[in-house]
């Protein structure tokens, strides 16, 4: 990865007309990762197929699994040997990996997962557009711990976010999830891949002290929270378990070790959701109406704002580039300017995201939804916000 | 503490394997686990691999606990999932030797999958199944392996469903090596584990092992002294993969042999991840449509 050569080979510089699942696998070369273990599901298995190909000609290495319970400890397991891990999927892989997710969380192991959404639940449109796996991504493995997630509008930002979401992984050594959608991901479109050394790289915070040398703690943390992180085979003798652990990494069964652990997961993501979060705003400055919405949803949210804007309404868009951490901040702040009237929150299921922005404001949290196969075009979100 | 066990402490000359700031550790008296690390740590050293080319991964349960005492990095992760962990570690760094310990039910049941694949795959893990014949964690409920009749207390009137024969069940998949001893055999059970670590591809090590406490008691066996008399009266040594039923294990009746031995140990090619070479590196249809960026 090092490798200059290798570098240029794995990053596609130039401008393509690419899909959205492959600018997804290009930004995931990009981004350096060396190990992707999946299983295929539509609409995410252009990731896999292209990762396939590509991976092992950079000198990585690409696994079909036997499931998805494989596929995401496989990648765990390559993640504590070292590697940046990538694994991708749809809905009912999604809901097989959730126990994992939180070993991820309690071991601090870095690692992607990327959930090309689509109608559900069960089997659903497997074929169909989806937004409903939004807060199975936060909430969806059992207890309280940290993570982030992205939700790309367009192929350019399934490239780039896939990037980011590998280097929010590492920084922060959380799970972090690309919700796509299945729009998103088979659409066609112009993607512009930077020259290899301007691909921004962050990588997990490693030892100061070499093996041996002195007792290796595998999670003691300074003020980040962070802690550094040793990799199978270099020596350090690292434990890595599920149960709650002190700073060897050995069991240590107290509800005093837990509560401090399980706060410091997800103060993690808190104390640092600035850093991690993005959101862009579109005629936001004088809007009465905000509508927020996030992936293929923004993309009619933004035609219908601009068409609404011109018969005069005041409305504006926020729209979420990381669903989690929620740019709650940012609302509070609108919400102080004392000019907005509503929210309008379209999205492809029952409301979501709608309850999310109820818990910040009293003012009409107004819903376009539909269950899935299907997304709220420009002229339905018109319809509410004239 | 006594002089006398100040000085077996600070002597043993195992004691470098395992992380002793751990012990006192949580298994039973008369627990068959501790002896299968403890072939586990003696193989490790005398496999000629360095030690920090060890790995150790398990999954949850008593046996699972292994990874938590050996001195080598290791990694004690979900029910069922150490396969596929330990897949991702041996992939992404082939160099080294990674183990996975753990129980007949996280194994065999909810790990069932991912067993028979990496079999398959010839992953290049060795695997030992500590085979207790139940869910010795939970309080000894029946598992894949109990024999049927025996009880349980998930199965108080006797086991119903058939069991799986481990071994065959190994070999059937694709493994290079499989064994079946008990821990009563001690040196052939280090040995085995020992070929496992040296042989490319997959192993599979099963270890009968008694659980006095739940699938003991249950079964009158005794304590852990007295089913390892029952492994001594009963076990007989073959060479070859006995047939599907006499791999069969029965406490019921007292005629029935246990088969144990080093049953298979051939040459397949062991797993390989796809190389460079394989593809060229851009797929079709994906050249740049316009000039590289700058250019434009
Ligand atoms: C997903 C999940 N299901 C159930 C459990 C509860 N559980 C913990 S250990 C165990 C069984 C362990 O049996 P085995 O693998 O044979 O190990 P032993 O304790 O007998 O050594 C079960 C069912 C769990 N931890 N996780
Ligand atoms: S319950 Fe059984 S398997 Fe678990 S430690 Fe006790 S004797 Fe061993
Ligand atoms: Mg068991």
């Amino acid at each position: 990865m090092s490798d200059a050569p290798q570098r240029e080979q794995r990053v596609l510089s130039g401008t393509h007309f690419m899909l959205g699942d492959h600018a997804c696998a290009e930004g995931a070369l990009a981004g350096g990762v060396d190990y992707f273990g999946g299983y295929p599901i539509t609409p995410s298995t252009e990731i896999a197929e292209r990762l396939a190909r590509r991976l092992p000609a950079v000198g990585g290495k690409y696994v079909q699994m036997e499931d998805e319970l494989g596929s995401i400890m496989s990648i765990l397991g390559a993640s504590a040997a070292g590697a940046r891990s990538l694994t991708a999927t749809s809905g009912p892989g999604f809901s097989l990996m959730m126990e994992s997710i939180g070993l991820a969380a309690m071991m601090e192991l870095p690692c992607v997962i990327v959930d090309v959404q689509r109608a559900s639940p069960s089997t659903g449109l497997p074929t169909m557009v989806g937004q409903s796996d939004i807060l199975q991504a936060r909430w969806g493995s059992h207890g309280d711990y940290g993570m982030a997630a992205f939700s790309p509008a367009s192929p350019q930002e399934c490239f780039d976010l896939t990037v980011h979401a590998l280097n929010v992984a590492d920084q922060y050594r959380i799970p972090v999830f690309l919700m796509m959608d299945e729009v998103v991901a088979h659409m066609t479109e112009r993607v512009v891949i930077p020259p290899a050394d301007e691909v921004p790289l962050v990588h997990r915070k490693r030892p100061d002290h070499k093996p041996g040398a002195q007792r290796h703690l595998p999670y003691a943390v300074g003020e980040d929270g962070v802690p550094a992180m040793a990799h199978a085979g270099e020596g350090y003798k690292v434990h890595m378990t599920g149960l709650t652990h002190d700073e060897r990494g050995y069991p240590a069964l107290t509800p005093a070790t837990h509560n401090a652990l399980v706060n410091r997961l997800v103060d993690k993501v808190r104390h640092n959701a600035q850093h991690i979060m993005r959101y862009d705003e579109f005629e936001l400055d004088d809007a009465e109406t905000v509508v927020i919405a996030f992936g293929c949803t923004s993309r009619s949210a933004r035609q219908a704002v601009r068409q609404a804007r011109q018969r005069g309404a005041k409305c504006g868009l926020l729209r979420l580039v990381s669903v989690w951490p929620f740019p709650e901040q940012r609302i509070r702040e609108l919400l102080q300017r004392g000019t907005v009237r509503r929210f309008v929150v379209p999205e492809v299921n029952l409301g979501q995201l709608r309850r999310e922005v109820e818990r910040l404001t009293q003012l009409p949290v107004q819903r376009i939804n539909h269950a899935g196969g299907a997304m709220p075009t420009p002229a339905d979100i018109l319809e509410v916000l004239l | 503490m006594t002089a006398t066990s100040a000085v077996i402490a600070r002597d043993h000359p195992n004691d470098p394997l395992l992380r002793s700031d751990r012990f006192p550790h949580i298994l039973c008296p008369g627990c068959g686990i501790g002896t299968v690390i403890h072939c586990y740590v003696e193989a490790m050293a005398a496999s000629g691999v360095p030690l920090d080319n060890h790995v150790c991964v398990s999954g949850i349960g008593c046996s699972g606990r292994a990874a938590g005492y050996v001195n080598v990095d290791s990694y004690h992760t979900a029910h069922g999932r150490a396969i596929p962990f330990a897949l991702g570690i041996a992939i992404h760094k082939p160099e080294l030797r990674v183990t996975v310990i753990s129980g007949d039910g996280d194994l065999t049941a909810i790990g069932g999958n991912h067993f028979i694949h990496a079999a398959r795959r010839n992953m290049n893990l060795t695997v030992v199944c500590i085979n207790n014949f139940n869910y010795g964690m939970t309080g000894g409920q029946a598992g894949p392996t109990s024999p049927r009749g025996s009880i349980t207390s998930t199965a108080p009137k006797g086991v119903h469903d058939r069991p799986f024969n481990l071994p065959d069940l190994a070999r059937a998949a694709g493994a290079s090596f499989v064994a079946r001893w008990t821990i009563l055999h001690v040196r052939q059970l280090r040995d085995a584990i020992l070929r496992g670590l040296q042989k490319p591809g997959f192993s599979f090590i099963e270890a009968l092992s008694p659980c006095p406490t739940n699938f003991g008691r249950a079964n009158d066996l005794g304590d852990g002294m007295a089913e390892m008399e029952v492994y001594r009266q009963r076990c007989r040594i073959v060479q070859e993969l006995p047939g599907f039923d006499e791999l069969d294990i029965d406490f019921v009746d007292e005629e029935r042999p246990i088969a144990v031995g080093n049953f298979v140990d051939i040459d397949r090619h062991p797993y390989q991840p796809v190389g460079a070479d394989a593809f060229d590196n851009v797929p079709n249809g994906t050249q740049r449509v316009h000039h590289p960026v700058g250019e434009e």
